[in-house]
């Protein structure tokens, strides 16, 4: 049995150890906004919160997250997915959105920590994360907004 | 027949052309000068040193490398200001506590807690085994380690040890981590002498 919590509910799961959390979260909880992509951490798709730092859930074994709390992009609460959020709805990032919840998840954890951030600190943050329909250019702009948005 | 020596043929091709054997401390007790025969086991703890397992996350400059060939990481990442990566991707966005085989069957992510660059004062990447041996030497760039403390590390460390655990499709360091300390109690023993520049 693995215990941890998703969004909040607590959860004690009887599966494989090395099962891993994305097929958890999509197949088994039913919460399919975190999507797949590659499978080996290249693409950013699969982008979660564990304990509160951004995680692929697609190399993630749930042996691995033991009394761990997961965020998904459904659980996301707080001024910067917020800011994110409207940003995003603003200038229309997403294209086909694919990439999108992986991107907005990346671009919230990188917000929490660094407030303002820079062009490098986004390319830095958000080069994990790739994006088919090469919305790159909406979404350096939408972080930028965000975080003036953030600064109230 | 033509069939199966291809396949021998490519068995073999498989095998890296570093994969090599670390010989212990007493391939080296006939060597009569103490000072030599410190040199010749440096030389030899060199062989992980220098092993891509090792160099990998032991950069000069940028973030770490990866695989047997050393190509840049992918995806991008840079050091960050605590070795770690950059806020909001961390080596620990994709690096657990563990390895991890991929569920294509295709090779693995390496993990292990902890998991980070080595700080950029022991960046080894492109030096010779003259510069390393006097970079690993010095407590300045070491991380304030003491010669016992370098022993204690090469022999004990989790993440050094886990050069030669490292995960379904790398090749793991030469030897063993127990030879690899033996080495390194045998070269401090013998003056921790280094290789000549
Ligand atoms: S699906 Fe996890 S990084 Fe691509
Ligand atoms: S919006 Fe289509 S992959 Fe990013």
């Amino acid at each position: 049995m693995t215990a941890f919590t998703v969004n909040g509910r607590d959860y004690d799961l009887d599966i494989d150890p090395e099962t891993p959390l994305l097929w958890v979260l999509r197949d088994e909880l039913r919460l399919t906004g975190t999507k797949f992509g590659c499978g080996i951490a290249q693409c950013g798709a699969c982008t979660v919160m564990l304990d509160g730092m951004p995680r692929r859930s697609c190399v993630t074994p749930i042996g691995m997250i033991e009394g761990s709390e997961i965020t998904t992009i459904e659980g996301m609460e707080g001024p910067e997915i917020a800011a994110v959020q409207s940003a995003w709805t603003a200038i229309d990032v997403p294209q086909c959105g694919w990439c999108q919840s992986g991107q907005i998840m990346s671009a919230t954890a990188l917000l929490q920590q660094v407030p303002k951030p820079s062009d490098e600190d986004i390319n830095n943050a958000m080069a994990g994360n790739v994006c088919r329909c090469a919305t790159y250019v909406r979404i350096r702009q939408a972080i930028h907004d965000a975080a003036k948005t953030l600064e109230g | 027949m033509r069939r199966l020596t291809i396949a021998i043929a490519a068995a073999f091709l498989a095998v890296p052309a570093f994969a090599q054997d670390l010989s212990g401390p007493d391939a080296f007790a006939d060597i009569a000068d103490e000072t030599e025969r410190s040199v010749a086991l440096f030389d030899e703890m060199g062989k992980v040193l220098t092993h891509p397992r090792c160099l990998n996350c032991h950069p000069v400059t940028g973030g770490p490398t990866q695989g047997d060939d050393m190509h840049p990481h992918s995806p991008p990442v840079v050091r960050g200001d605590a070795d770690f990566g950059a806020p909001g991707m961390n080596c620990s966005t994709c690096h657990g506590t563990a390895n991890m085989t991929l569920t294509d069957g295709h090779g693995s992510i390496p993990g292990h807690e902890p998991w980070s660059l080595a700080p950029v004062s022991m960046g080894w990447q492109g030096k010779s085994l003259a510069e390393i041996c006097a970079q690993i030497k010095d407590p300045e760039r070491n991380g304030g380690k003491s010669l016992e403390q370098l022993y204690e590390h090469n022999a004990h460390d989790g993440l050094v040890g886990w050069g030669w655990d490292p995960g379904q499709g790398r090749a793991p360091a030469p030897g063993s981590q127990e030879i690899f300390g033996q080495l390194t109690r045998a070269w401090i023993d013998t003056g921790a002498a280094c290789p000549a520049g």
